[in-house]
């Protein structure tokens, strides 16, 4: 049961943005993609959801390529959460959560169980005073919440987000991961996020996967991801690794060189 | 902003229809009583409620709900409040295809070649529409695209009246312009009434679709939505629903700008929950304006296209003025 990448590559627009990434993704975990800009991350996740198809290589879910799976199917077991979704028209948040019920509602609209999955959802995000607001006039951390609760709506083996915590105040960063970390470890399920805090990822991702140039610079548990060595050759910056009181602590210093 | 549940406002929209309905067979030049309908045709305004107001009052409800709903699905599918079967040029890429059997003296040949051409003159219309804007889903593109087509079939339409080999051609094509409900007939029911319905059931299956994609078109792929198979679906809805319409009808702009936003305030924005709606709405519009049409006390009567031009234009202005606010 595992999201397999076999030597992806793809080139957006002319420009090389995979270059030939092969990781084998397993649920009960929290992955976390770090890299720069540019490296890839949302490219490499556009590709394991099965929205972009890769040049070369191949995406699978459980051994069958993802990309050319029919969009219900897909969509019923990964979960994808853009990092500036568009929002067209000011639906209220209840409905908003509800789009992620799309690929599960049957000919003759939600059952008992989509309205269950719905408000699960949003109680799982504290938004249950939001509920009759509209979308679009909500701030940017509540709009992250009510994004994340859509991805949790959909109750699918994946979640895949990419940048969710952008906009989240500390205490609902921790809250989103705390909720990540219990879909992960209590409901066996997977979740990848691409994340831009590296303290967060040393500190509540399971596993690390670190990219820069679209290519995959290292892979592995955060204390061996993450080392001062790496991130100053990926990031160009100056980095001395702590040990703090909740974790490791990354401290940028300054630019390298 | 509260909603007030679907239902109801299905219920109240059906029972405003209804009413209407009664009225339009009623009213006109002369008023026929209820003893005229159940005369049997004793009464000589017998046939005039049944054979000149009842396929016009049918004929009414069908445009006008296949426009309406033509609007709320195109506005649904580019995520454009703006979007409009007339204002982006369909209508008119319709009628395009019609005045060029009108032109080419083919139209009388058989009946089914004038609708036909219209349908297809409409897919074109869409087609191109969706080809020169439908990637970037920006307004302004949208908005320019329409205006592109709506301006090189209306010169194209010109063209054919400036080079119509007879007067006799020039009239027809104006007369058949200038959108209108008056002097139609069984035959245009008939003719008028499988697409529109076929149309319209096409559109209303894409509910779903069109919710997924308020997020986009990324979104409501990665909600699982088919995006060529919704793509075709609404083309071919709106080119036979909208071809059908303006096959017998004429151009008749407005209807599917404006029922949606009338909509909206009660049912929310949720493009689903508009749709079928939006088919009862604009045949309560639509009736009501030709009845209003048949009222006025003029020589000679005033078309529907250009009482809903006269209604509609004010309504668009007021639309601009509250979006300029809202964007400022």
């Amino acid at each position: 049961m595992s999201l397999h990448a076999d030597n992806v590559t793809l080139a957006l627009g002319g420009r090389p943005v995979l270059a030939g990434i092969t990781a084998d993704f397993a649920k009960g975990g929290v992955i976390a993609i770090v890299g720069p800009n540019g490296a890839g991350k949302s490219t490499l996740l556009s590709c394991l959801a099965g929205l972009l198809k890769p040049d070369g290589g191949a995406v699978t879910l459980d051994g069958a390529p993802v990309a050319p799976m029919p969009g219900r199917q897909r969509a019923g077991r990964i979960a994808f959460l853009a990092q500036t979704p568009e929002i067209a028209w000011d639906v209220d948040v209840r409905t908003f959560v509800g789009l992620g019920r799309t690929p599960h509602i049957g000919a003759f609209g939600p059952s008992a169980e989509d309205h269950a999955a719905i408000r699960a959802a949003i109680a799982a995000a504290s938004l249950q005073t939001f509920v009759d607001r509209p979308v679009t006039r909500l701030s940017g951390g509540e709009r992250a919440r009510a994004l994340i609760a859509r991805g949790l709506a959909g109750q699918t083996d994946w979640l895949l987000a990419d940048e969710p915590l952008t906009g989240l105040d500390p205490g609902h960063a921790l809250d989103a991961l705390a909720l990540f970390r219990r879909m992960a470890h209590d409901e066996g399920k997977g979740v990848i996020v691409t994340l831009h805090d590296l303290n967060l990822a040393a500190r509540f991702a399971d596993r690390v996967l670190v990219l820069n140039e679209g290519r995959l610079v290292v892979d592995g548990a955060p204390d061996t991801a993450l080392t001062p060595e790496t991130l100053s050759d990926v990031y160009g910056v100056v980095v001395r690794r702590h040990a703090g009181e909740g974790g490791p602590l990354i401290e940028v210093l300054g630019r390298a060189g | 902003m509260k909603l007030r549940s679907p239902w109801l406002i299905c219920s109240v929209l059906l029972a405003l229809l209804v009413v209407l309905f009664g009225v339009s067979l009623c009213a006109g030049r002369v008023w026929a009583p209820w003893s005229a309908w159940t005369s049997g045709g004793a009464d000589p305004r017998w046939a005039i409620v049944f054979g000149l107001r009842l396929p016009r009052t049918i004929l009414a409800i069908l445009v006008g709900g296949a426009l309406g709903l033509s609007g709320a699905a195109l506005q649904g599918y580019t995520r454009n409040p703006l979007a409009d079967p007339a204002a982006l040029g369909v209508s008119t890429s319709a009628a395009l295809g019609a005045v060029l059997t009108l032109y080419l003296g083919t139209a009388g040949e058989a009946t089914w070649v004038l609708p036909v051409a219209a349908m297809i003159g409409a897919g074109l219309g869409v087609a191109a529409l969706l080809s020169l804007a439908g990637i970037t889903s920006s307004i302004v593109t949208f908005i320019l695209a329409g205006f592109v087509i709506q301006t090189v079939c209306g010169s194209a339409i010109a063209l054919a009246l400036n080079l119509a080999p007879n007067p006799w051609a020039v009239n027809e094509i104006v007369n058949w312009l200038m959108g209108s409900l008056a002097d139609r007939s069984v035959d245009e029911v008939k003719l008028a009434a499988p697409g529109i319905l076929l149309g319209g059931l096409l559109l209303l299956t894409l509910g779903r679709s069109l919710d997924a994609l308020t997020l986009g078109e990324q979104g409501a792929r990665s909600l699982g939505v088919d995006l060529s198979r919704t793509r075709w679906l609404m083309l071919i809805g709106v080119a036979v629903a909208v071809g059908s319409s303006v096959a017998v009808t004429g151009v008749i702009s407005f209807v599917g700008l404006i029922t949606p936003h009338l909509l909206r305030p009660l049912l929310g924005s949720k493009p689903s929950a508009v749709l079928l709606p939006s088919f009862v709405g604009g045949a309560v519009m639509t009736l009501a304006a030709d009845i209003l049409v048949r009222m006025t006390p003029a020589a000679s009567e005033i078309k529907l296209s250009v009482a809903m031009a006269i209604l509609g234009g004010p309504f668009f202005l007021a639309m601009l003025i509250s979006m300029r606010r809202r964007l400022a």
